[in-house]
């Protein structure tokens, strides 16, 4: 499978992601957000990191790069694209996704393994997982508190839409579980075709046992499946 | 325009310093000239006060690849690998803006790494408060770690460990020191010596500011028709330019077009081209209206003392600059070529093509004053504190006030606010004595930690000094590393106070004899003196930053009780020293005394044993005994894991208290499996190595038999609520 | 009573924000010379007297509001 990670100045978990990628045999080009054509690819990534320092909104700039001409034409035409991060917030003000990460609850930045339960395992990027799996994963943000408005959230229910959520150890959803005060404890979504997912843990950071766990390598092994 | 007394004066220097500038020059400096001058010679730059004795510090071994002197320092790690390192202090901008203070702090030793070729792997931070109940404390507790944060988090370097500390003796001068960690190929060390005649001086980075620019007199004596009033201005850090400046600078130093590179840190241009002109013996000299500003009608004086953040100067080799500027221009970073290298071994400053000064490159450098100030030793108190005498209390009661201390809380509030897994090679992060970062794509990894022990400084500077290096050493042994080289970065209060400079003497003397017993040389430092305000010093603060080697790394250790049932080993002898200790401090406010004994030949034996036994597989979990003494560390080991001990009482020592809260130095605390029991006392009995089988790990409870039993979920919420509460 | 604070950057202090925006919107083909970035607050204050609650708002603004060592302000009554 190819993969191609768009790289921003001040993305800074780009080489974190190529080398899961790389570890999981995809064919992995790094893109560098002035280049104007995408090479052809199966799944789009952008990656974690301070894109433009997050100046102004986070994935604000980002998302007016020349390459996202090229990334939302590609996800239009049914190319796999997933946002992490600071990834996902792009995602959000380019329009791919619908709604917006705000600052966090506390506002203060957090770095911490937290658990979120896989609440659709019925899509290109999580078949490999089980139905309600709780995974152990880490978040590092500032703003990850996920907030749209009823009639997507509605939708984001009624569709089967909302690819994990915050969650405990035992898989309990309550507002003790929610690190950042997300709506529903939304920890990451899909658009309504399901080729593009937004989430604000890095499943990056989990591939290596000795590091980590392995609980973000299915993930990839979903998306090769 | 006449250089008055007062101009003399608002520049920092002393009367004998301008006629020693009179003299090297053989004239009067001009405002510029005069303005440089302060600059290079000011404490910061020259280390006037502190050069003489830092010289007497060990800097070389086997492994170090550059000592002191270069923007940091180099050590060797194998397999054409090194290590970048180097902490330093901005304390004083920290106290004016918390926030921007601590975050130009990161960013500029960020840079002191990168520019020596080296990727930073890893941020480290010693921050020091005064007590939580003054009311500037908990804005600059929150402004510092956030700002240190911002900066981190920002250009993705995780911030693995480091030591946060209230004293009341920080109450008017709070401390920020950080440090970086860098990774680079042994034989692609870039330095900052200058080399060649006719080569160009580029300038890259962010544009020219007035930041860091002081005081209204001279910049209005220089333009009278000038009615501006030009304030000081705090530095802003721009950590998204500086993510940008270092991944452009890496790439450019993958090939061969930098001849020598240096970062602008204080007193901004004018240190680099000084620096790298006077390592080079060579002249250099500036066009400063080829620098690109950021302001309009900036002077030729504050072009030269900006300290604008974000900024470096390389000297190339010929014919590479088109190739290099490509680099930047991708970056979007400015590039400009604003000079050349000369033969004439003069500072020569043009603007506008007229040369508004020129100075001696070593009247800057070499020839700066050197100071020999008075120093006395320090008058011990020896008073032993008889407990009896003190008010009862019990063992449990004491254990808990200190565990809910601000000093011994959890530091989870402080932490969480730095990302520590970016990169994805943070195989050990904080909370246990050292964190530990694999090397990218290898086996190996490397251990860091920072560490100070200000009370014992105070108390008895020589054994302090030796105390600090010893804690810092255990800390690395305890994860498994092989302790390397130190970085410090030495706090203290006033050189012309001669209690002070005694302080500063006395705690080298401490950390020469240790640094030099366990191998352990110094290759990188700073100097921070005059944190003090209206005549009032800070206690002394020596802070030692140490990184050490795993050869290969395996799932790390650290501090957590793994298991039930376990058996604990206390290596080495505990002689019951209570004073110094977070006892008498925490519960009865005592502070007097002497530290305890540092005994080099025990360190250096139980370190290595310790070693052997963490390499030999024998070890679950380990942890070095230091503030608060036995008991703490083992419920330190408890509240990060699901296990807590039965210990039994000691039976020869009488006093309970000075067995558990004694901070005699040289110990730590093992974790071994029953099975790897006999094997473990073997090793230890061939090297006669004291240790006692102290006890076991059990669940759910924390407890000394016949003395205390605490459930240990009480345990863990006694020692995380101070942080969320204050 | 109404006021409108506006607060910005002081003179000299460098605006990491406000380059890079300055910067995104001519790459969209907008031209302008600068760009500052600031925080705007809308303060409601139950005080008969204008200059009362000025001082009032001045109160809140060298408090809190802003930070004095790095920031200007501006009061306007709305």
């Amino acid at each position: 499978m190819k993969s191609s990670v768009i790289v921003f100045p001040g993305s800074n978990c780009d080489r974190d992601i190529a080398v899961a990628l790389e570890k999981m045999q995809f064919k992995n080009q790094m893109i560098w957000h002035k280049e104007t054509k995408l090479p052809k690819s199966d799944l789009i990534v952008l990656p974690g990191g301070f894109s433009y320092g997050d100046y102004l909104r986070t994935g604000a700039i980002a998302g007016k790069s020349l390459i996202i001409d090229e990334v939302i034409k590609a996800a239009n035409e049914g190319c796999l694209v997933l946002g992490i991060c600071n990834g996902f917030q792009i995602l959000t003000e380019t329009g791919l996704l619908k709604g917006t990460l705000l600052r966090n609850k506390n506002l203060k930045f957090i770095n911490k393994d937290i658990y979120v339960k896989v609440t659709n395992n019925e899509t290109k990027f999580a078949n490999k997982y089980k139905k309600d799996q709780v995974l152990k994963i880490n978040i590092a943000h500032n703003e990850g508190n996920f907030f749209t408005d009823n009639n997507h959230l509605q939708e984001l229910k009624e569709k089967n839409l909302i690819a994990f959520k915050y969650s405990d150890q035992k898989g309990i959803i309550n507002k003790r579980s929610n690190p950042n005060g997300s709506i529903e404890n939304i920890a990451g979504i899909y658009n309504s075709k399901k080729n593009i997912l937004g989430m604000m843990p890095h499943p990056e950071r989990m591939v290596d046992e000795l590091i980590s766990n392995v609980d973000g390598l299915n993930l990839f092994s979903s998306l090769l499946n | 325009m006449k250089i008055s007394n007062q101009i003399i004066e608002s520049h920092g220097l002393k009367p004998n310093e301008f006629n020693d500038i009179k003299k090297l020059l053989k004239r009067e400096p001009n405002l510029l000239e005069l303005g440089i001058f302060s600059a290079m010679w000011n404490e910061h730059c020259s280390y006037k006060s502190s050069r003489i004795h830092l010289k007497k510090l060990p800097t070389k071994g086997k492994q170090v690849i550059q000592g002191p002197g270069e923007n940091a320092g180099v050590i060797d790690i194998g397999d054409s690998d090194a290590i970048v390192f180097k902490i330093e202090s901005h304390n004083h901008p920290s106290y004016i803006e918390p926030y921007q203070g601590a975050a130009t702090g990161v960013g500029g030793i960020l840079r002191d790494v990168f520019t020596m070729g080296a990727r930073p792997i890893a941020l480290l931070n010693s921050i020091h408060f005064g007590s939580p109940s003054h009311p500037k404390t908990k804005n600059l507790l929150n402004g510092v770690v956030s700002g240190i944060g911002g900066y981190g988090n920002c250009i993705g370097i995780p911030t693995v460990a480091g030591e946060t500390k209230f004293d009341k003796t920080y109450n008017e001068n709070n401390l920020v020191n950080a440090m970086a960690v860098g990774l680079a190929k042994k034989n692609k060390i870039f330095y900052s010596k200058a080399k060649g005649i006719n080569k160009s001086v580029v300038y890259v980075g962010s544009k020219t500011g007035r930041d860091g620019i002081h005081g209204a007199s001279m910049a209005s004596a220089e333009f009278d028709e000038n009615t501006e009033d030009k304030k000081p201005t705090v530095q802003v850090g721009d950590p998204f330019t500086e993510k940008l400046l270092m991944e452009a600078c890496l790439e450019l130093m993958k090939d061969s077009s930098i001849i020598s590179i240096q970062d602008m840190g204080a007193a901004g241009l004018t240190s680099s081209s000084v620096e790298m002109a006077s390592k080079g013996s060579l002249g250099i000299e500036l066009e400063l209206a080829n620098v690109p500003c950021r302001e309009d009608n900036m002077t030729p004086y504050e072009i030269m003392l900006s300290e604008s953040q974000e900024r470096m100067l390389i000297i190339l080799e010929d014919d590479k600059e088109t190739d290099a500027k490509k680099i930047f221009d991708k970056w979007d970073l400015d590039f400009v070529v604003i000079g050349k290298t000369t033969n004439t071994n003069n500072l020569t400053l043009k603007f506008n093509g007229k040369i508004e000064g020129e100075i001696p490159i070593e009247a800057l450098a070499s020839k700066a004053p050197i100071y020999d100030r008075k120093w006395v030793r320090k008058k011990v108190s020896k008073k032993k504190i008889n407990l009896k005498s003190l008010k009862k209390i019990t063992i449990e009661d004491a254990l808990l006030k200190i565990l809910s201390s601000p000093n011994h809380s959890d530091k989870g509030w402080v932490t969480d606010q730095f990302d520590q897994t970016v990169m994805c090679d943070t195989a050990l992060k904080s909370g246990s004595d050292a964190a530990i970062i694999r090397i990218h794509n290898k086996d190996k990894a490397i251990a860091v930690s920072v560490d100070s022990s200000a009370n014992y400084c105070k108390s008895h500077p020589i054994t302090g000094g030796k105390q600090i290096v010893c804690e810092n050493w255990r800390n690395l042994i305890s994860v498994g590393a092989k302790p390397l080289a130190i970085t410090n970065c030495l706090n203290f209060g006033n050189p012309e106070n001669e209690n002070v400079m005694g302080e500063f003497v006395e705690c080298l003397e401490g950390i020469k004899e240790a640094c030099e017993f366990l191998d352990y040389p110094v290759v990188s430092g700073n100097v921070s003196f005059y944190n003090g305000t209206n005549q009032k010093n800070i206690d002394p603060t020596p802070v030692i930053g140490g990184v050490g080697l795993i050869k290969k790394l395996s799932k790390p250790i650290g501090h957590s009780f793994k298991k039930d049932k376990s058996i604990i080993l206390l290596i080495g002898k505990t002689f019951g020293h209570i004073e110094q200790s977070s006892f008498l401090k925490e519960v009865y406010s005592i502070s007097d005394g002497m530290p305890p004994d540092v005994n080099l030949l025990n360190e250096k034996n139980n370190g290595y044993n310790v070693l052997k036994l963490i390499e030999s597989n024998l070890v679950l979990s380990s942890h070095d005994v230091s503030n608060g003494g036995l008991i703490i560390a083992l419920c330190e080991m408890t509240v990060s894991s699901s296990y807590g001990v039965k210990i039994q009482k000691p039976k020869k020592l009488t006093n309970l208290f000075e067995y558990f809260f004694g901070e005699d130095q040289g110990r730590y605390i093992l974790e071994i499996d029953q099975e790897n029991l006999n094997k473990t006392e073997k090793i230890l009995k061939e090297s006669n190595i004291y240790f006692e089988n102290i006890g076991c790990t059990q669940k759910d409870y924390f407890e000394i038999e016949d003395e205390l039993k605490i459930n240990i979920k009480d345990l863990f919420e006694i020692n995380s609520k101070w942080y969320n509460k204050y | 009573m109404k006021f409108s604070v506006t607060v910005t950057l002081k003179k000299d202090v460098l605006d990491p924000q406000g380059k890079v925006v300055q910067n995104t919107l001519i790459s969209l083909g907008i031209n302008l010379k600068n760009i500052r970035q600031g925080k705007y607050f809308e303060i409601e204050i139950d005080e008969k007297d204008q200059s009362k609650a000025e001082k009032n708002v001045d109160d809140m603004c060298k408090k809190l509001l802003v930070n004095l060592i790095i920031e200007d302000y501006k009061i306007s009554k709305l």
